[in-house]
């Protein structure tokens, strides 16, 4: 799920959305990455959810708080409103109710940051316009392997934000390699590999 | 002994005493005017005592947690697993102390040592001590060590409510505190299993009201009864099938009752009976008290997430998936309540089908994760 090239992506853009001293929950947090990341350069408190045994052993040499939990199985152990962001990087896309997982993301933060793979990308459409299954830098693995269940493109996610009644509050999209573009700018949903979205409570 | 001692062991060592003249106020309203403490140690304390290691053992436990008392020891101590040169709790890295509790059987104060007011046998008379009771015990003796602050406290089972303790006792004497198959508190299911197995110690015609020493005698019957149960929730149903299934003896049924057949039986008996050997009727039903009053929340309105909330140690907190003893969701409830008051905890659910016996167990997923955040601690001693 991690790429590591992506993860820079997100890194970068997320940090600038944080503000520091912010306490966070990292939903899929992998080996720590961006959670070192966020303490090192905002000094934030929280912790990283993760599954992954070995994941969590490297958080855990990283002196990251890491909670084992399956995310499947909800976000019930946290309060209303405990953190200042919840954050998931690449993972919505394999969740098995994300709708229900964003409103639960927004129960117990503040705001929300997620990214995924827009579907909508023109490389996707091309490839499913000569009848397969699109594979990318953002979507590296076959249709029968891979652990993305939820794809979406951006114009899906934002008409689901909008029937949950949740605010975009930022959104950016990028490529892999951490570029955007004029393009991207204007045609989010055709030239963006990557979305990230910063999410708030309507108000 | 192995022939060699491994170069992951701590190889030789020898316990120590150390007597206390200072009055223990007890949570029952006793006191104890005078008692002993048997421990010991493994690695080095450094020049500013910041690399301490607490390690608190659980009801069957003992000082003993690692090495070997003489070259003729057929085990090491219980712990051996991850204690030693280049284990979780690293001797190369930290000062690690080992005792054995008030109330216990193998040289600290207890039962089975003289009470100087009579000049006999405790027997029944040693007071009924309680976890609050062993961490203020422990703390004298981490004085008389020189170890004001621990870099870590750890336990499993009954000595991770320990650790739990002392993190809410002495908040600022403890930096880590790692709680291993634990609980806040006994459920009911768990205070009736210790029920059964002191009615089985207390019923044995050889018990005498706690005064078989001075009969010479054993409550072997009573005692070997309640390790035959506590044994059977200490393994997992899976593990026990894997381990013995419905396996007979002598390959066929006998129709009789005297012997065992099965050899989930076969041995149950030998577990009972290795352990009426090394160990004290009273201590065990004293122990047992220990874990059913252990509930720090009930202090606070039965809230926990108050009883936490003055904790400055950083936690990690593991269970295992197989242990219905103290099953991963005691474990989450500590977690649980240490979240909401934003403290800093990680904790690990191992998937291990050993049961409540995991913790003691060389299981790697376990390991490797104790190992990485005992590093991390280790390196904060360090600076």
């Amino acid at each position: 799920m991690s790429d590591p090239k992506k993860l820079r992506t997100d890194l970068a853009l997320i940090t600038e959305w944080i503000k520091p001293g912010a306490h966070i929950l990292d939903l899929g947090c992998g080996d720590g990455t961006l959670l070192v990341h966020l303490r090192n350069l905002r000094q934030v408190t929280g912790y990283g959810l993760e599954i992954d045994e070995d994941e969590i052993v490297q958080c855990l040499a990283a002196g990251i708080s890491v909670i084992q939990t399956d995310l499947d199985e909800g976000l019930s152990d946290f309060e209303a409103n405990a953190f200042d962001y919840v954050i998931m990087t690449d993972t919505l896309q394999a969740i098995r109710c994300p709708d229900k997982m964003l409103m639960e993301m927004l129960r117990i933060g503040r705001e929300v940051i997620v990214t995924f793979p827009n579907f909508g990308h023109w490389q996707a459409r091309l490839q499913l316009l000569f009848g397969v299954m699109p594979i990318s830098r953002a979507l590296p693995d076959e249709w029968y392997n891979t652990a993305n269940i939820r794809l979406c493109t951006l114009q899906d996610f934002e008409d689901l934000c909008d029937e949950l009644g949740i605010h975009i509050l930022q959104r950016a999209v990028v490529d892999p390699n951490h570029q955007s573009s004029l393009a991207m700018r204007l045609m989010p949903n055709l030239m963006g590999e990557i979305a990230l979205c910063r999410l708030g409570k309507r108000a | 002994m192995p022939d060699k001692i491994p170069a992951d062991s701590v190889g030789l060592v020898t316990p120590r005493t150390q007597h206390f003249d200072q009055l223990l106020a007890l949570d029952c309203g006793r006191s104890l005017a005078a008692y002993d403490l048997i421990y010991e140690t493994y690695g080095t304390l450094n020049a500013d005592a910041s690399n301490a290691v607490l390690i608190c053992h659980a009801l069957s436990g003992d000082h003993h947690a690692a090495g070997y008392h003489s070259p003729s020891d057929r085990k090491p101590g219980w712990w051996e697993t991850c204690i030693g040169p280049g284990k979780p709790i690293d001797t190369n890295r930290f000062f690690v102390v080992s005792l054995n509790n008030l109330g216990g059987c193998k040289g600290s104060s207890g039962p089975n040592t003289l009470n100087p007011a009579t000049g006999k046998m405790y027997g029944p008379d040693f007071p009924i001590v309680t976890v609050r009771d062993w961490v203020e015990s422990q703390a004298r003796l981490g004085e008389v060590l020189g170890i004001y602050q621990w870099a870590a406290v750890i336990g499993g089972s009954l000595g991770g409510m320990q650790a739990l303790q002392w993190a809410i006792q002495y908040p600022d004497r403890v930096r880590h505190c790692v709680v291993i198959a634990a609980a806040p508190k006994l459920s009911a299911q768990n205070i009736a299993f210790n029920e059964v197995a002191r009615q089985a110690i207390l019923s044995d015609p050889d018990f005498h009201k706690g005064r078989y020493y001075e009969h010479d005698l054993v409550p072997r019957r009573g005692l070997m009864l309640a390790r035959m149960l506590g044994h059977i929730t200490y393994l997992s149903d899976d593990a026990m099938r894997a381990k013995f299934g419905r396996e007979l003896r002598e390959g066929k049924l006998n129709f009789g009752f005297e012997e065992a057949e099965f050899q989930v039986e076969s041995y149950l008996h030998y577990q009972g009976r290795a352990f009426v050997d090394r160990f004290d009727a009273n201590t065990y039903l004293l122990m047992t008290k220990s874990l059913d009053y252990f509930d720090p929340a009930s202090l606070h309105n039965h809230d926990l997430v108050s009883a936490l909330a003055q904790v400055q140690a950083k936690f990690l907190v593991a269970s295992f998936t197989s242990d219905w003893r103290f099953s991963p969701a005691r474990s989450r409830e500590i977690v649980q309540a240490l979240l909401r008051n934003r403290k800093t905890v990680s904790y690990v659910e191992v998937t291990a089908n050993q049961g409540h016996d995991a913790f003691l167990m060389p299981i790697p997923q376990y390991i490797q994760a104790f190992h990485a955040y005992m590093a991390h601690v280790g390196a904060e001693a360090a600076v």
